[in-house]
């Protein structure tokens, strides 16, 4: 049977044929739709870890027990499972274990554009690209038998094009591969030094040169000859918008599985082709490689190393061909930035702490609450990564007062992200006497990368019930006092105004937890459907208060102030935030309010 | 030879939906399709994009400067941002709808005048309506973008295939008889 299908979704396919039973991954784009996916399979057990680490360890705990076993997570993901990512190459596998990394070239959502392909040198693992959605589904069964084959775990590198582009895809049945034996094996699976320093010589002598061979034979890496006088290397998604922009005019050697690198194969098409590029997107990995053989390339000085490599880009290089002609018009449109929704449950908290921009410095995170860090709120000084958002509130903090800057720090980070990777700051910062201000907003879901579960939502990725954890016990637990915890309402701005005065007179560290669910979430639209806002004009004064707020439902057509009943979900921050008691709530039939 | 369809729209106007009924009826067609969504921050009120290609044999769908073949611009102003992406005698579909973005919503950019006027003068292939009217007169808003789908079906030349059947397949039973509405309206646009 064939169907239309998106690079995740056939790695999902993917991992039901190849027999896998363990899926594990923290969301991310552009990875998220795996696990999604997978979960439809009811042979597969899978769940949302808690983090990536947490998620690559599950599977191997899943691998060395006997099962086929994978995680799946976005690029920066990786790195937060660096650290069993390295040993774990040392130790190998007993079912099959696949890391399934997805990089961000081009950075549609994310807040770098690492190549991951880097990290199969560094640690050694094999690494496997596949093109496009078909090369998902048969190329992760390959990875399985590969990583049995030479035991060894095997990165599996995707890229945004591969996951989120939608082709044919050709299914298979899914073949039971059941448990293996498990056989306890302590110089195999416990990596103290002893055992380690055997384990690393033995991988170097024994399983990569295997690996290296294999490179050179296997069908994954092969030349396309065409015309001699251009070669192109390539793989991932370049090789399949080197075959759009070049068709069959150039031949090809695409890889696809990219470590070890195929020396020979190398060697063999530098003589068939006169003139080799080297097309990839990022880091020029294969192009360092193939010139420290000694073979003449084309790479980046060429192409660009950061972003994608587009068709349109590949036929500039290669052919030297002109941009093709267009419009161009005198009218430029006004940017349309992504903002928070109408009646997110994160603006009140966020006007709030604008209104102290000289008293407080924000050390913020990633989470639809970055977007707060954008006009007209404008709250923020740094993003950087998950749990950031507390840990380098804590630095901050100590040299705003070395400085004597007179300055109070809040760092802010959501639900998803305080479990992920927030508790261990909120630790620290107890711990190291911080006077951090930790603001947790809880709006019982991961947003940002499209409403996953997590541990405080009380469901699990299967749909089932599960325990919800409990934010301020832990918090509590941790040892904040309880008279510097305050769990609010965001949409009361009283509540906001009064946690935020605490804090800024608090000492030590002080935590508020915002309680009110994001405004997409399904119930909490049908719950709110008949509520809206309405602005009386005859009150209004057109003083602009409530535009401030950044509400999209709210704007000003033709110097009067509008509310679109349609996106409002009558938060009623606006109607807090007008002097002139001009905005009213409404509400049409049912529904219930706050 | 191959076809390539820019779809550019507002977070929230279902765009991806429409993408994902045509790619499936390219491919029953016969056609090789590749579609390519990115949704990074689509919920939130960002400009969206899909690329669509058909034909014998697709490999990538990204289309770059002046490489479609068909712009659809589910707002009037994401028409403007996308249109160097349009080849020179390709076709405009412009929904003259407007979704103010927050810049201009809080006063700090204003929403150009005049667009579809710039749009007609200088693009040789122009086809504009107002798909929300459309479906607001049919009862229901949310159906524009069925709408857009029934214009951008026509102006291909690609009413044989069972589009209808998609309609019902992706959406909801209680709206299939609004929709397919919506659709037969586009249909009859042009
Ligand atoms: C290490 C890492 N993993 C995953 C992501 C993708 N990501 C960005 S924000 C986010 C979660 C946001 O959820 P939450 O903290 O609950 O905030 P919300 O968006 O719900 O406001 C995720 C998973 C990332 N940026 N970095
Ligand atoms: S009540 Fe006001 S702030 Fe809240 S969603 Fe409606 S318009 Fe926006
Ligand atoms: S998705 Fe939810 S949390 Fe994110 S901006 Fe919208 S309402 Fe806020």
């Amino acid at each position: 049977m064939k169907k239309l299908m998106t690079g995740n979704e056939a790695i999902a396919r993917g991992a039901y044929e190849a027999g896998v039973l363990v899926a594990c991954a923290y969301p991310g784009t552009p990875s998220t739709e795996i696990l999604e996916n997978v979960s439809a399979y009811d042979e597969i057990y899978s769940e949302w870890s808690t983090n990536e680490k947490v998620a690559l360890e599950v599977a191997f705990g899943a691998s060395v027990a006997g099962a086929r076993a994978m995680a799946s997570m976005k690029h920066v993901g990786l790195n937060v499972a660096a650290d069993p990512f390295f040993t774990i190459a040392y130790e190998g596998v007993n079912g099959g274990l696949v890391v399934i990394t997805a990089d961000e070239p081009g950075m549609h959502s994310s807040q770098n554009e690492q190549d991951n392909r880097l990290y199969a040198p560094h640690a050694k693992v094999a690494l496997i690209e596949p093109s496009d959605s078909q090369e998902c589904k048969d190329y992760l069964k390959r990875a399985f038998e590969i990583s049995e084959q030479f035991d060894t775990a095997v990165l599996f590198r995707v890229t945004t094009r591969v996951c989120h582009t939608k082709g044919i895809v050709e299914l298979g049945e899914r073949e039971e591969v059941g448990i293996k034996e498990y056989i306890k094996n302590p110089k195999k699976y416990i990596m103290v030094p002893a055992n380690a320093k055997e384990k690393h010589i033995e991988m170097e002598r024994d399983r990569l040169p295997k690996l290296h061979e294999f490179s050179n034979t296997t069908d994954l890496n092969r030349i396309e000859l065409n015309d001699s006088k251009i070669g192109v290397v390539t793989s991932g998604a370049c090789y399949m918008n080197a075959k759009e922009a070049l068709g069959d005019k150039v031949s090809y050697l695409k890889i696809g599985f990219s470590y070890p690198l195929p020396d020979e194969k190398f060697k063999e098409f530098a003589e068939k082709v006169e003139k080799i590029y080297v097309i990839e997107e990022n880091e020029p990995y294969m192009e360092n490689f193939i010139k420290a053989l000694g073979i003449d390339c084309i790479g980046k000085e060429e192409f660009p190393l950061c972003g994608e490599i587009t068709p349109q880009i590949i036929k500039k290089v290669v052919l030297g061909e002109k941009t093709p002609s267009t419009y161009k018009l005198d009218i430029l449109p006004p940017n349309r930035p992504p903002a928070l929704c109408a009646g997110c449950p994160h603006r009140g908290i966020f006007y709030e702490m604008s209104k102290y921009k000289n008293k407080i410095n924000v050390t913020s995170d990633i989470g639809c609450y970055s977007l707060g860090a954008s006009a007209p709120l404008s709250v923020g000084d740094t993003v950087v990564c998950m749990g950031a958002g507390f840990s380098a509130g804590i630095g901050f903090d100590r040299v705003n007062k070395m400085a004597q800057r007179g300055k109070k720090v809040f760092g802010v980070l959501g639900d998803s992200t305080f479990f992920h990777s927030g508790m261990t700051g909120l630790v620290d910062a107890v711990y190291n006497k911080s006077d951090l201000v930790m603001v947790i907003l809880d709006n019982r879901i991961t947003a940002m990368t499209g409403h996953q579960e997590n541990p405080g939502t009380g469901k699990n990725i299967m749909g089932e019930e599960a325990p919800m954890i409990d934010i301020v016990s832990i918090v509590k637990a941790c040892g904040v006092k309880e008279e510097n915890i305050r769990v609010i309402n965001p949409y009361i701005m009283s509540q906001n105004k009064e946690a935020i005065k605490s804090a800024l007179e608090a000492k030590g560290p002080f935590v508020i937890v915002t309680k009110q669910p994001c405004a997409l979430i399904k119930e909490v639209q049908k719950k709110r459907a008949n509520l809206y806002s309405e602005v009386d004009n005859e009150k209004c004064t057109k003083c602009k208060a409530c535009l401030r707020i950044g509400c999209p439902a709210i704007s000003m057509v033709d110097g009067r102030v509008l509310i679109d009943k349609v996106q409002c979900n009558g938060c009623t921050v606006c109607v807090q935030t007008c002097p002139y008691k001009a905005i009213k709530v409404h509400q049409e039939r049912g529904g219930e309010n706050e | 030879m191959n076809k390539s369809l820019l779809l550019a729209g507002v977070g929230g106007q279902g765009i991806i939906l429409v993408s994902k009924i045509l790619s499936e009826g390219l491919m029953e067609e016969g056609y090789d399709v590749k579609m390519s969504e990115i949704h990074g921050m689509s919920q939130r009120g960002g400009s969206v994009t899909t690329q669509i290609k058909f034909g014998e044999k697709v490999y990538s769908p990204i289309i770059n400067a002046g490489e479609a073949d068909v712009l659809v611009a589910f707002e009037k102003i994401e028409a403007l941002r996308y249109i160097e992406n349009l080849k020179s005698g390709g076709t405009l579909i412009v929904n003259e709808e407007e979704i103010f973005p927050l810049p201009v919503l809080a006063g700090l950019e204003e929403y150009p005048d005049g667009v579809i006027e710039e749009l007609k003068n200088k693009v040789d292939h122009v086809i504009n309506i107002d798909a929300r009217k459309v479906a607001l007169d049919l009862g229901e808003a949310k159906s524009s973008n069925i709408v857009m789908l029934g214009v951008t079906v026509k102006a291909l030349g690609l009413e044989d295939i069972d589009w209808e059947g998609k309609i019902k397949k992706y959406l909801p039973a209680k709206t299939h008889e609004k929709n397919i509405l919506a659709f037969r309206k586009g249909l009859e646009t042009l």
